[in-house]
């Protein structure tokens, strides 16, 4: 292992060069955008090592940082990443790139404070996804809140501050609940905010069912999981095309990720009690929204139902218990992340030149549009979870455990098949197929190179996963047997 | 055990110029895309033969080639298991497909034609046309040279998109785009109960690996489905069995299959007759060993079969569309096959499987061969005489149709006759009821086959009336009906020679193949056959040769059915053109069934589709809209508001309200903290 604090890097990096970038000014766009891509890219090359460096055999934390912060609370700068977290700093730092480019036409106004609130946003998501001291971790949970909610209030369409106060406020209250939990916590653990103690810290069962609800609704806001789930749908509508792409791509696993790292690990006891809760909460996210997503007549919101949707895979899989589950659902998330992002890219590309997402007033596009079809019923595909795409591996595992821990929740969970097939190819009737609909769609212009090589890179990472996700589910095995071992064990 | 050192480049050589004429179709151009991709397919054609040779030796290659990924345990592999059903398999698959990628040189070879004006997407599309059927190839050869769930699951699906690509080809047109989609989610229905088979393999037996799968059928045999007295042996088999109903187009999930047809006829030919829709049918042939555990499962199948194989039959005497009456008759002879499944005579099944796919491919194939004369019109009613201008198309497609029809010696009658044979035989519940259908269905093959052929090669030249008054049936095919006038002629080289190569084994292959298929060991290795299944064995002490069993053929009463089935049709459309539209009138509700196809779309559109999207609104309007965003959301929204408002009531600035409210605090927090005290 090198000497670099790499995690440091992964996550100070982008944010001082967001500070860089804001410093370099809005009227210097055309320096700007460059060194934007520049840092972004060298956001993701540090975190490489992450990947390369891993040592697959132990669930240990690797790549461990520790300073003091502020040591009258013991509050410490504690970082490290075992095989559950590493894949989404890599997943993370790779999409913030791709979504300067995405934003490199579009954005006229205010380029630098855009770019700026990406980078920053990148580098603190790194840190929630590395942070072992609880108030760390609360610092950039809340934190990346911020840009995201600038990003919507400023770059957004026509309602954006609606959206924006909804997220912001719907995120925030969530989180407070997690707040008193984390203070409970430290004064129950005598005085530590370490998380890895916390992991080991017997409490009675009747306190974990607290300690679990009150996570529960922190998490359950961010994942979305039905019934807190109607803030995406708005944020999604009104954010810009990259604001989309992080929010879907990056901010919904923090949530899924909150409930690996503190739910389960400090409330395993009160985790099993209320599995069936999770599970039924999970499979009403999964069937409910993938019927809401068929009705959709805004492209967003109907991808942004079908993030929810798949987004009940991956809590379904967390509570069921088993390896083929966790870890599925782990590959549904680094997969909804490239697949979900490369769908609000598609949208973007057409709301770019129409300025509409209404479906019904498309129709067509592939005559005028072919190359760009071709993306768009590839990751269309891959979200209805077509095999040989990221987008079936994830699905298929998870159906595969939950049929494990009882057939009936894998015929429910399996209903996807049908309505992530009907929602996606029926929006991709409607608008890429058919007769040419209206003289705006006859006058569209295909893809430019810039907008082929996003696509494309996001294609290849699709295609390949979905080829060969076997690097991606090495990664995790230690980290999720070791965590599955502690979830069966009582605390009490 | 070992991997056949050509084994990968069977299905890697079509993928090669899938990949090459879909990525560089500009580049290469028209010819550069169809050479490097016919080449790509007989590359895999020589090598499936010489793969054949070594295991028609007795060798059986299984290997996994690597790792996809895994979990829990399990071990997910992408890997190859050849043996006499897979070399089978990859021959008719890689055969039919070179002989459709020659033949769609010819019939892409306007395409152009097929686009509107200015589309960009009709611009490459003869490379496009030939990518996806290159891609299918591969995917094919994937599926069935799998040795294991997960990769057949892989090309199950992968075959299914390319479908959904082709049929939908012309993406301008309506019908297209609605029968792709509607192909898609059926074929998704299927597959549901296919997955869910498949997780409980995987959670009872540990491995989705055949051989270890199928060495563990009897431990299988004795579980039952947990919470009730099912035999979980009989649930896995009826959900794999779902997902062959839903790609083998078995009733009720067929619907998909005529609609199908809208895709270019190569396709027709290639995917919705001879392969793809074979697919479930080889599967259950590769599952023989879980199947044959189950008697209920096995009867399920029979009947599901034989109520296929009848009841599409009957719906392809209406159709007035040559290419919708190849399709139900593909229909209904996939139900044959599925019902010889059931009578465990799963090497009839696979028998029937391969002479059918040259038969149907060739009365597919010929049919597009006509509408190529008949320059997109697809209507027999407006043709008729062709014979005399396309000698070599009606001649194929009369072997076609005796084939097809199960006349001795052609290559139908063989197979078909062992399956009625095998399920007549069968112990299995439900196969008398199924062999009824059958023989009832082999009267019905025999009237639609000729129907066709009278109708549209024999008779009246109703074309040269048909231009006078060109409307267009609604189909929406090509805007270029004009030039009807014009002769029909025989269509070109690249057209006949699949034509008469395909024609060639649709007499011989039932003559060749019976005996080792059927009542050799050749399937031996592969399929499993339980010993209270009697079918095949008991058959196999009446055989007596190829010859004899054409002789026992004519004395049988199929033979005759489907001869009275012949006789009906050309009183019918030759000596009586009038009678077909007098019976139809008096026939009343019952052609109006046929016609309306027992209502099955009217039903799925109105049930399903418009089920699903009446839910959807429901739970977005009423759910999402009413209750969490109305009530909860911006209910609590309101009700900060409300309180808010009340609390504003004390910041009114005023000092002396301040002071008097702090007066009563006081009092209140004294009081409370002497008595506590």
């Amino acid at each position: 292992m090198s000497g670099l604090p790499l995690l440091s890097l992964a996550i100070w990096l982008p944010i001082v060069g967001g500070l860089l970038v804001l410093a370099t000014g809005d009227r210097n766009a055309k320096l700007v955008r460059p060194l934007a891509l520049a840092l972004a890219v060298a956001g993701f090359l540090v975190t490489l090592p992450l990947y390369i460096g891993f040592d697959t055999t132990t669930s240990a934390m690797q790549f461990t940082e520790l300073r003091w912060w502020i040591p009258r609370f013991s509050i410490e700068y504690r970082l490290g990443v075992d095989g559950i977290s590493v894949l989404f700093i890599l997943l993370n730092s790779f999409i913030t790139p791709l979504v300067v480019l995405a934003g490199w036409k579009v954005i006229e106004e205010k380029v630098a404070q855009y770019m700026a609130a990406f980078l920053i946003m990148s580098g603190l998501m790194n840190g929630i996804f590395s942070a072992l001291d609880a108030v760390l971790f609360y610092v950039f949970f809340e934190a990346s809140l911020i840009p995201m909610y600038i990003i919507i209030g400023v770059w957004g369409g026509p309602n954006r501050v609606y959206a924006a106060f909804k997220f912001f406020l719907y995120t925030l209250l969530g989180s407070l609940l997690m707040l008193v939990a984390l203070i409970w916590l430290f004064f129950q653990s005598d005085f530590s905010f370490n998380l890895l103690d916390w992991h080991a810290l017997p409490i009675p069962l009747s306190a974990q069912i607290y300690l679990f609800l009150a996570f529960l609704v922190a998490f359950a806001v961010k994942v979305p999981m039905w019934p807190v789930h109607t803030w995406l749908p708005d944020a999604h509508v009104e954010a810009p095309t990259g604001g989309s792409v992080v929010l879907a791509a990056i901010m919904l696993k923090l949530g899924a990720y909150g409930f690996l790292r503190f739910s389960l690990p400090i409330a395993p006891d009160a985790s099993r009690e209320l599995a069936w809760l999770m599970i039924a909460l999970s499979l009403i996210a999964v069937v409910y929204i993938g019927f809401v997503a068929l009705v959709q007549s805004d492209m967003k919101k109907l991808i942004a139902y079908s993030s929810i949707s798949h987004m009940g895979f991956v809590t379904l899989g967390f509570f069921i218990f088993n390896t083929l589950g966790v870890e599925g659902a782990l590959v549904q998330m680094i997969s909804h992340g490239f697949v979900s992002g490369a769908m609000f890219l598609c949208v973007g590309v057409l709301y770019d030149r129409m300025h509409s997402r209404k479906i019904a007033d498309y129709g067509g596009v592939v005559h005028t549009m072919p190359k760009f079809v071709a993306f768009m019923v590839f990751f269309a595909m891959a979200n209805s979870g077509l095999p040989a795409t990221s987008g079936f591996v994830g699905e298929f595992m998870v159906i595969l455990g939950s049929v494990q821990y009882s057939f009936w929740i894998g015929f429910i969970a399996a209903i996807t098949l049908i309505l992530g097939a009907a929602y996606n190819l029926w929006m991709v009737k409607r608008v890429a197929f058919g007769a040419v609909a209206n003289r705006h769609v006859a006058e569209l212009a295909d893809i430019n190179t810039r907008e082929f090589v996003v696509l494309g890179i996001l294609a290849l990472c699709v295609l390949g996963m979905g080829l060969y996700p076997l690097p991606f589910t090495d990664v995790m095995h230690a980290s999720v047997d070791n965590l599955l071992k502690h979830v069966a064990v009582p605390k009490f | 055990m070992e991997m056949h050192p050509y084994a990968l480049w069977v299905p890697l050589a079509p993928l090669f110029g899938a990949v090459v004429a879909g990525l560089f179709g500009k580049a290469i151009g028209r010819a550069g895309a169809h050479w490097i991709t016919s080449l790509g397919v007989a590359v895999a054609l020589i090598l499936s033969w010489l793969i054949y040779l070594d295991v028609d030796a007795g060798t059986v290659y299984n290997a996994a080639v690597y790792t996809w990924a895994s979990s829990g345990g399990l071990s997910f592999q992408v890997g190859f298991l050849i043996d006499k059903l897979t070399v089978t398999m990859m021959l008719v698959v890689s055969f039919v497909s070179l002989m459709v990628h020659i033949y769609t040189i010819g019939y892409m070879a306007h395409d152009e034609e097929n686009w509107p004006d200015g589309s960009l997407a009709g611009k490459n599309s003869y490379q496009r046309f030939f990518a996806y059927i290159s891609l299918f190839t591969f995917s094919m050869l994937m599926l069935v040279m799998s040795n294991n769930f997960l990769q057949l699951f892989f090309g199950w699906e992968a075959v299914g998109l390319v479908s959904y690509l082709l049929i939908g080809f012309w993406s301008s047109r309506p019908t297209a785009v609605y029968a792709n989609l509607k192909a898609f989610l059926v074929n998704r229905v299927g597959d549901f109960g296919f997955l869910l088979g498949i997780g409980l393999i995987a959670a009872y037996c540990g491995s989705l690996n055949y051989n270890d799968v199928f060495a563990q059928g009897q431990n299988l045999a004795g579980l039952t489905f947990p919470g009730t007295d099912w035999m979980l042996v009989t649930v896995i088999c009826i959900c794999l069995f779902i997902g062959a109903m839903g790609k083998s187009a078995q009733f009720p999930l067929h619907v998909w299959l005529p609609d199908s047809m809208e895709g270019p006829t190569p396709i027709s030919a290639l995917i919705h007759a001879a392969t793809m829709v074979t697919a479930g049918i080889f599967m259950v042939s590769r599952m023989s060993p879980l199947f044959e555990l189950s008697d209920a499962a096995l009867s399920f199948v029979i009947v599901i079969g034989a109520i296929t194989a009848f009841f599409m039959a009957l719906i392809a005497i209406v159709q007035t569309d040559i290419k919708r009456v190849v399709a139900y008759s593909t229909l209904s002879q996939l139900g044959y096959m599925t019902a010889a499944l059931g009578a465990s005579a799963y090497s009839a099944a696979m028998f029937h499987l391969a002479t059918h796919a040259f038969f149907k491919a060739v009365l597919f194939l010929g049919a597009g061969s006509v509408i190529i004369a008949m320059h997109h019109e697809q209507d027999m009613r407006k043709m008729g005489g062709l014979r005399k201008y396309m000698p070599i198309t009606y001649l194929t497609v009369l072997i076609g149709a005796l084939a097809n029809a199960g006349f001795p010696p052609f290559a139908g009658f063989f197979s078909k006759d062992s399956i009625i044979e095998a399920v007549h035989l069968s112990t299995t519940a439900g196969a008398g009821f199924a062999h009824a259908l059958l023989l009832a269905g082999v009267f019905i093959g025999g009237f639609y086959s000729f129907r066709l052929v009278f109708f549209a090669f024999h008779g009246k030249e109703r074309f040269r009336d048909a231009h006078a008054h060109d409307g267009h049936d609604g189909h929406g095919h090509d805007d270029h009906g004009g030039h009807h006038a014009v002769e029909p002629k025989e269509s070109p080289w690249v057209v006949t020679v699949p034509l008469i190569l395909l024609a060639i084994p649709s007499i011989i292959a039932g003559w060749v193949m019976i005996g080792p298929a059927l009542f050799g060991d050749y399937f031996r290795a592969s399929i499993f056959i339980a010993d209270g299944h009697p079918a095949i064995a008991a058959m196999k002490d009446g055989f007596h040769g190829a010859w004899g069993m054409i002789v026992h053929g004519l004395t049988a009463l199929p033979f005759w059915l489907a001869l009275a089935g012949a006789a009906t049709a050309w009183y019918l459309y030759i000596v009586r053109p009038d009678l077909p539209a007098v019976i139809k009138k008096k026939s009343g509700v019952l052609a109006r069934i046929l016609e309306e196809k027992y209502g099955f779309d009217r039903f799925n559109d109105w049930f399903f589709a418009g089920g699903a999207r009446l839910i959807g609104r429901g739970l977005w309007k009423g759910g999402d809209q009413t209750v969490i965003d109305g009530l909860a959301v911006n209910g609590s929204a309101k009700v900060v508001g409300w309180i808010a408002s009340i609390v504003r009531l004390f910041q009114s600035g005023h000092i002396y309200q301040y002071a008097f409210s702090m007066i009563i605090g006081v009092f209140l927090l004294l009081t409370f903290w002497m008595n506590r005290a």
